[in-house]
């Protein structure tokens, strides 16, 4: 039983973390119909930012998130406004070919100024070993992980259901020709979401590292978990991606506990199977754009 | 009735053999009279041609996008493999046809999964197919040899004849040989009334189904077909290189794959036969200047054909060409100018 519960909790844990990871992706994929592959490679860059402020500049750890947050927000704003907007119009084909060339140019530019080896942040000792909570060992970083990321998702969730920011943003996400005739910046409203996304991403990042491990392949290896969690959750809302995640998150670490020999194969055939039953997501409206 | 004939006379025009083709087969066989000493790379070249040919089929001739096609790429190569390990067909071109069957196979139950949903839903899907494929291949590393890879395949010679040596020379020719006759009926099956109506689809999938044409069945043989020359590209490298590891199934195979596609253009079958060069020497080139980060200069070569616009690319190598037939000929260029690509 209370294997159970431990699997439970890290099962959250690891959902929490990939939901802030994806969310951006989310978005990215609602509002512009952009797909965008190289969403992992601004949480590989808010991940090592943190590692190199931590581990060479010798920052503490909860002063070196927000930066994390700050840097790859600013790299995702930057390469938003250069380059990913003129992709706008164009097909999805496009789109893919142009991700996938960043995050090629992103794995070997990690590669070349970092190395190739696994990462590790220095984390302070407050976060470190396990408490023990009516007999269900509970890991203080993983709890930490779901604090964080708890409380974001609920900021986000108010952000988007009560700020102005937030319903132009659905409304522009709904009809973004509506949107724009009533008035809305379309384009300067999914700059801020790019910009912000790629920041939780970073966040994401710099959180994971101890979790799923940090090296230049990682926008390869869990590109496929983040888009699982966007086609599953549909990118109409949040609460779908978050359900996914949560779903995924549990899934995976009890598949590899129960099952550990069948690997991965659980996940991508829930995928599959989600997909071919609901090509619109688990949890997306069925209006197709 | 009076379009019937228009449409048959159009598509025998088209059908016609050009200038510009035959000399490109012309080179072809002459590079491997002209380079003894590069058939390793120039069996690469090939085999990386028939796997762009085979996705050029689904991609530029039905509108299908795939970022997992080399899963039917696996499985031809572990086919072949497989079959050559355990010496149950000794004969590489019987093996070569059987492990096309098993990706054919593959490609029938997976096509049903591919024909539904939008772009986004096929592009997930078939990665997912191709994970997929993976994880069972590190799964029953029993059967695949995981991460190893299969070992010790031994390949008996062609037809009982030609034995594979170590300079490639016969591996250069079979696989040129098998290109040559898969691409004679890759233009075959394009030029015909079948390949026509795959292009009507690819237009517009729904006036496509109104005037009579059965979309999904269509899509499923062309899938079903592509697969088959994936795996044959495949079993291709399992063959001349006596080795199936688990990258086969690698998503970078598949990303490669678009790339060389992209390069070469689509739709017009020798977007893959030019892209696969292109992509060749770009790759040697870049490792040969960056040993170990020429995964970077290939992406940068990504960005910038899709920042810069395939179309456009593809009209400024073709500016000279068609320049000089157009002085030499006199008349508008002959050059195959790649059709626009599906959105």
């Amino acid at each position: 039983m209370t294997t159970l519960f431990t699997i439970l909790f890290d099962g959250v844990a690891y959902g929490m973390l990939l939901f802030v990871l994806a969310c951006g992706l989310a978005v990215t994929l609602g509002l512009m119909n952009f797909v965008n592959l190289a969403h992992g490679a601004f949480a590989m860059a808010g991940g090592y930012i943190c590692a190199v402020l931590v581990n060479n500049s010798g920052w503490p750890f909860f002063a070196a998130l927000p930066l994390a947050f700050v840097a790859s927000a600013a790299i995702g704003m930057v390469l938003e406004r250069t380059l990913y907007r003129h992709l706008y119009a164009r097909s999805h084909l496009d789109q893919v070919l142009f991700s996938i060339g960043l995050v090629f140019m992103s794995v070997a530019a990690i590669d070349y100024i970092m190395g190739s080896s696994r990462v590790f942040i220095k984390l302070p000792a407050a976060l470190e070993g396990q408490f023990d909570f009516f007999g269900v060992g509970i890991g203080r970083y993983r709890l930490m992980i779901i604090v964080i990321c708890g409380l974001l998702t609920v900021a986000l969730q108010l952000i988007l259901a009560r700020t102005r920011f937030g319903s132009r943003l659905r409304a522009a996400v709904d009809d973004p020709r509506a949107a724009i005739g009533l008035g809305i910046n379309v384009p300067q409203v999914f700059a801020f979401t790019f910009a912000f996304g790629c920041g939780l991403a970073g966040l994401g990042g710099a959180l994971s590292a101890e979790i799923l491990g940090l090296d230049p392949y990682f926008p390869l290896k869990f590109m496929i978990y983040f888009l699982i969690v966007v086609t599953v959750g549909g990118s109409s809302s949040i609460t779908g991606p978050f359900l996914a995640s949560l779903l995924l998150g549990i899934g995976d670490v009890a598949g590899k506990y129960y099952v550990p020999k069948m690997g991965p194969f659980v996940i991508y055939t829930i995928m599959i199977v989600i997909l071919i039953w609901r090509p619109n997501g688990l949890f997306g409206r069925t209006a197709a754009r | 009735m009076t379009t019937l004939p228009d449409v048959s006379t159009s598509a025998i025009a088209g059908a016609r053999w050009r200038p510009g083709e035959i000399a490109f087969w012309i080179v072809v066989v002459a590079c491997g009279f002209l380079f003894p000493s590069r058939y390793l790379i120039m069996t690469d070249i090939v085999r990386l041609a028939l796997f762009a040919l085979s996705l050029d089929l689904i991609l530029g001739y039905a509108g299908i996008v795939s970022l997992g096609h080399a899963a039917f790429f696996g499985v031809g190569a572990y086919s072949a493999g497989l079959l050559a390990l355990h010496g149950i067909i000794n004969e590489p071109v019987v093996a070569l046809v059987v492990a096309g069957f098993a990706a054919m196979v593959l490609g029938f139950f997976t096509s049903f999964l591919v024909i539904r949903g939008v772009d986004l839903t096929r592009l997930m899907v078939t990665l997912g197919i191709a994970l997929l494929l993976e994880a069972l291949a590190e799964r029953f590393s029993g059967v695949t040899g995981g991460t190893d890879g299969l070992q010790g395949i031994e390949m008996q010679p062609i037809l009982g004849r030609f034995a594979f040596d170590i300079f490639g020379k016969t591996g250069f020719f079979y696989s040129s040989i098998v290109l040559f006759l898969l691409f004679l009926l890759a233009r075959r099956i394009v030029h015909s009334p079948f390949g026509l109506s795959l292009r009507a689809i690819r237009n517009n999938p729904l006036r496509g189904a109104a005037i009579g044409i059965p979309v999904n069945r269509r899509l499923i043989a062309i899938y079903m077909v592509s697969a088959f020359y994936a795996g044959i590209a495949g079993a291709l490298f399992t063959q001349t290189t006596a080795l199936a590891s688990l990258d086969v199934f690698s998503f970078e195979r598949s990303a490669d794959l678009m790339l060389m596609l992209v390069i070469g253009g689509t739709g017009y079958l020798y977007g893959g036969l030019i892209g696969a060069v292109v992509f060749k020497m770009l790759q040697e080139l870049f490792s040969t200047i960056t040993p170990q980060y020429w995964l970077f200069w290939i992406g940068l070569v990504l960005v910038v054909i899709v920042l810069v616009g395939r179309a456009r690319i593809h009209r400024w190598a073709l500016w000279v060409p068609n320049l000089i037939i157009r002085q030499l000929a006199g008349r508008r260029a002959v050059v195959a100018v790649p059709e626009s690509d599906p959105s």
